[in-house]
């Protein structure tokens, strides 16, 4: 069976070769792509063979070294059909362990491929063989869950197509995987970091940007500086040392995606970098997106959206004329951008706009909430004349923008700026250990607000509250407990965690009872996004949208500010639970969640 | 307020409700100019264009699309937060337990006295039949967690001595991993009146993020001659705050003064300013106790030009004829160093060096011909790896 999906492999490749092909890509992700809509170049079928492997790339003319998925970077598409049951051989040509993880599907645990947690992972030189049915559709993608691999290349689309027709309708649809890809080893990248957290860092303030009136004020440089924060710490890794990639190809590869005007293009993108959030816009057309993380939203129509790593998102876009457009996806700190292009003809070209300012953390991204000189970020022009007595009204509590001061927890007096940075009365749980840099003393739900360093585009950004389930969210129930998980991270010593304890030193799972509903939310004591990532489940965010709550597997909680989603775990068994930004993850930020019958109900599995 | 919303809703309501585009993020004007404006605003693309060849689902919520946008789908959420935050209601109780920052609101059960209020219901903004809050909107209980299961969930359907390797593995190698560094800050040769010399001061580090084993090095010399001072330290280090270290071991005097021995104490890290500072104390073997403390800046002056003013002072509590020390202030150095990172761990610098002996430091230089300080130029390498 290996060998017949490799032939059927071989085949999808030929055919949809042409004059441009590169034979380290698979077709879909060639230089040119007349779109998967043609012949359908994927891995697809019941049986299914991968082959992980080490191999050399090129990214924009200069060969690179990779790991591989049957020979191509990114992997193949897997495009699969909801109701089938799929038979994945992956045998592993390392010599090192390997594993696959299926991000975003629904699968019985032992099949969800965290080495540790879901299965033994795969040894070097043997074939492990996945099974499961698939029991939903969308867009979603796969990667290594061993060692530092998903870095160097381990990683592909996945396209499960639903069972009856699609509520998005479209005329041609394109797969593009955005990634970040360096030649220095992962393992020198992580080391790098803890040696030196700002190592990649070359956007820092300096005395030149200073006198030429750049970036923040002396008195700002010092506020921050007594703090001991960079506002300058956005992405941890940078283009310093990063190509970005659309679909295996560096910006001046410029992979093309073909349409034919007036046709309803779905563009069906996926994070699959290690470390890097992208700005995403396409001057000159809306953006219309339709899905997030494999699960349709209510569209909603937007110039530009953030998608942090790990994450998906479904766009329709309608090119009317016959004209070139620039697929940006800036790195959300701007060291860098993948771009490709959308164009009726091969070799058409658009302009590629310049990237923009940085961006610098502000006091909201350290948790200050409102005291940032009530800076109420895109709320401009807010009547603010009448400011409550009530130090917390409640408009302000629904906000997230303090907390009522509910018995004794008063420690919120907003006239001061006395706020600790690291006051353990805001977080009484955590460990007061190095673990833990900073707590954030207000942090507020931030899912209305633009990403970090959309606040001023000028055009709509789409955030989480725009987001709205087309279909009536599954479980309805209140949740019947709730929970507060905190980010917690030392940026100077590189350490992440949750709740301040690394996963080495974790002892017990954070335990769910099988079929019970509950309320999480993240609060984040650090002044860097975390893209979370619960294996194994969906959940509701709880934004506002009562029973069409967005469904996701990856929720971006923003520096300083907290997200809450309901969660049902019924899916029973050991799930992993991390932060998707690789280092992090690796660093500690992770620990396992348990889902099983509840002992004392003594329900059966 | 409550008037005013009304007279504002009262207007709102002549007009169509699709045309009351209030973008609710941007929030423009919040000072409840709505109405007026919205007569001259265009509908907002809503729910963008209605999916060609959709299906029933897609189009399920077409009535209530024009206020997709508003992200309120769903007209029974009584007080939604964009509106609460708009001051166009004061959520009741209740219904801001929907809410997620608010741990500890207590009487989370009790319903909602009235979700849609009549200027709301005028507005357009909700049904007044408003049924109660459904899905995420409602508030969670308080039940306890359940007890944390100690087996691998894993070991049901793999060798369980094998999965628990694996799971031992999985974890430490997510935050358990160790590193090393060494650092040499200084690494120089020293132009001076009289005899050029040569200096370095680094350390070396091993170990996880909170145990490590450092070693530290120092010395000067001059050119031609033997080596003048040299000391390694050997410390075991132990992270006592997300900034700062304590450290604590054996320091071995080198070069041709007393040979001593000491025990060491110590803390280094980051001070506020972004200083990084390091201070000791060192117990020799005939019992002299001597104390030392170092400080530094990088000034980045572009990304890659960084000066790094430097200052170190070292003390004693008595003399030490045999180590040429002098009781007090034995003596201080001020230094600026003007570095390139060519690569962030190499970077050639140029600078500057002021040394003075003090008291009997200087009385003991004296006897011996040295000087007792002055300037020296410096050309170096800060280097790590």
């Amino acid at each position: 069976m290996t060998a017949l999906s490799r032939r059927r492999f071989l085949r999808d490749a030929g055919l949809g070769a042409g004059a441009l092909t590169v034979p380290w890509l698979p077709a879909w992700a060639q230089r040119v792509s007349g779109g998967i809509a043609t012949p359908p170049p994927t891995v697809a079928g019941d049986t299914i063979a991968l082959r992980v492997a080490h191999q050399m790339m090129m990214i924009d003319g200069k060969p690179s070294h990779a790991i591989g998925l049957n020979g191509t970077v990114p992997g193949p598409l897997i495009r699969l059909r909801e109701g089938q049951t799929v038979r994945i051989a992956v045998t592993n040509d390392l010599d090192e362990e390997t594993s696959i993880h299926w991000h975003g599907l629904l699968l019985p645990f032992q099949m969800d491929g965290v080495p540790g947690i879901s299965f033994p992972g795969i040894p070097a030189r043997s074939t492990f063989t996945y099974e499961f049915p698939l029991i939903q559709a969308g867009t979603y993608w796969y990667h290594s869950h061993s060692g530092l691999q998903e870095q160097m290349g381990h990683y592909g689309p996945i396209v499960v197509d639903p069972k009856g027709v699609d509520p998005v309708a479209s005329d041609r649809e394109h797969v593009v995987v955005l990634s970040d890809h360096s030649p220095l080893h992962p393992h020198m990248i992580f080391k790098k970091l803890k040696q030196q957290g700002g190592y990649f860092n070359y956007q820092k303030q300096t005395l030149a940007g200073l006198l030429a009136g750049r970036d923040q004020p002396v008195a700002d440089r010092a506020m921050w500086g007594g703090m001991r924060m960079d506002p300058t710490d956005v992405s941890d890794v940078t283009g310093s040392t990063y190509t970005y990639l659309v679909n295996g190809h560096g910006p001046a590869d410029n992979w093309t995606a073909l349409f034919q005007p007036g046709e309803r293009v779905r563009l069906r993108i996926v994070n699959a970098s290690a470390m890097t959030n992208f700005n995403v816009r396409i001057p000159g057309l809306k953006l219309t997106i339709v899905q997030a993380d494999g699960m349709n939203v209510r569209p909603v129509t937007v110039d530009e959206f953030q998608i942090a790593v790990a994450e998906t998102y479904d766009v329709i876009v309608e090119p009317a004329t016959a004209d070139a457009y620039t697929i940006v996806a800036e790195a959300w700190d701007r060291s860098g951008m993948a771009r490709a292009t959308l164009a009726p003809r091969v070799g058409m070209v658009a302009a590629v706009p310049a990237l923009r300012t940085r961006p610098l953390a502000t006091m909201k991204d350290m948790g200050m909430g409102s005291m940032a000189g009530m800076d109420h970020g895109s709320m401009a022009g807010m009547d603010r004349a009448a400011p409550a007595a009530d130090a917390c009204p409640p408009e302000h509590a629904k906000m997230g923008h303090c907390t009522p001061a509910a018995g004794t927890q008063a420690g919120h007096d907003m006239a001061g700026m006395s706020h600790s940075m690291r006051d353990f009365a805001n977080a009484p749980t955590l460990p007061k250990t190095p673990t833990v840099q900073t707590i954030s003393p207000m942090p507020m739900d931030r899912t209305g607000e633009p990403p970090q360093g959309l606040a001023d585009t000028g055009h709509k950004v789409l955030v989480y509250r725009d987001l709205i389930a087309l279909d009536r969210n599954p479980d309805l129930r209140a949740p019947s407990r709730q929970m507060r998980i905190h980010l917690t991270g030392n940026m100077e010593r590189y350490m992440w965690a949750f709740d301040g304890v690394k996963l080495n030193e974790v002892k017990a799972p954070i335990p769910f009872r099988l079929g019970e509903r509950v309320r999480v939310t993240l609060v984040n004591d650090t002044m860097m996004a975390h893209p979370i990532h619960l294996h194994g489940h969906f959940f509701e965010l709880v934004t506002g949208h009562g029973d069409h709550s967005p469904r996701k597997h990856t929720i971006n909680v923003a520096p300083g500010g907290t997200a809450t989603f309901d969660l049902t775990a019924d899916a029973a068994g050991d799930w992993a639970f991390h932060c998707h930004m690789l280092y992090h993850m690796h660093a500690g930020m992770m620990q396992v969640v348990s889902v099983r019958p509840d002992p004392a109900a003594g329900a059966p599995a | 307020m409550i008037r005013a919303l009304l007279a504002t809703a009262a207007i709102a309501v002549a007009s169509p409700v699709f045309a009351q585009s209030m973008n609710h993020r941007h929030m423009p004007g919040m000072a409840m100019p709505a109405a007026p404006k919205a007569e001259k605003t265009k509908p907002k693309r809503a729910v963008a264009k209605p999916v060609r060849r959709a299906t029933a689902t897609a189009r399920k919520p077409a009535p209530k699309a024009t206020h997709a946008g508003h992200t309120m789908p769903d007209m029974a959420n009584g007080c939604a937060p964009e509106h609460a935050a708009m001051g166009h209601c004061t959520p009741a109780a209740p219904a801001m337990s929907a809410d997620h920052a608010m741990p500890s609101m207590p009487d989370m059960a009790a319903p909602p006295t009235d979700p849609c209020p009549p200027e709301h219901a005028a507005m357009g903004h909700c049904k007044p039949a408003a049924t109660t809050p459904v899905g995420t909107d409602q508030p969670a209980g308080n039940a306890p967690p359940p007890a944390a299961p100690t087996d691998l969930a894993a070991a049901r359907f793999y060798d369980p001595a094998v999965m628990a390797a694996s799971n031992a593995g999985m974890r430490r190698e997510h935050g358990g991993m160790r590193f090393s560094q060494v650092v040499f800050n200084i690494a120089e040769a020293q132009v001076k009146n009289g005899r050029d010399g040569y200096r370095w001061d680094g350390e070396g580090w091993f170990g996880g993020d909170i145990h490590r084993l450092v070693v530290k090095s120092e010395g000067e010399g001059s050119f031609g001659r033997r080596l003048d001072d040299a000391e390694v330290q050997a410390l075991y280090s132990r992270a006592i705050g997300p900034y700062f270290d304590a450290q604590g071991g054996v320091r071995q005097d080198l070069g041709h003064g007393a040979k001593r021995t000491y025990a060491t104490i110590g803390v280094e890290g980051l001070a506020p300013y972004w200083f990084e500072v390091e201070g000791a104390l060192f117990l020799s073997d005939k019992g002299d106790l001597l104390g030392r403390v170092e400080a530094w800046y990088d000034q980045r002056i572009t990304q890659r030009l960084i000066a790094q003013p430097r200052l170190e002072v070292n003390l004693a509590a008595q003399n030490m004829p045999g180590s040429r020390i002098g009781s007090g202030l034995s003596d201080a150095e001020l230094g600026l160093r003007l570095r390139y990172e060519i690569k962030r761990e190499f970077a050639p610098y140029v600078g500057v060096s002021w040394e003075r002996r003090y008291g009997d430091t200087a009385r003991y230089a004296r006897a011996r011909g040295d000087d007792t300080g002055g300037f020296a130029l410096a050309l170096g390498v800060r280097a790590w790896f």
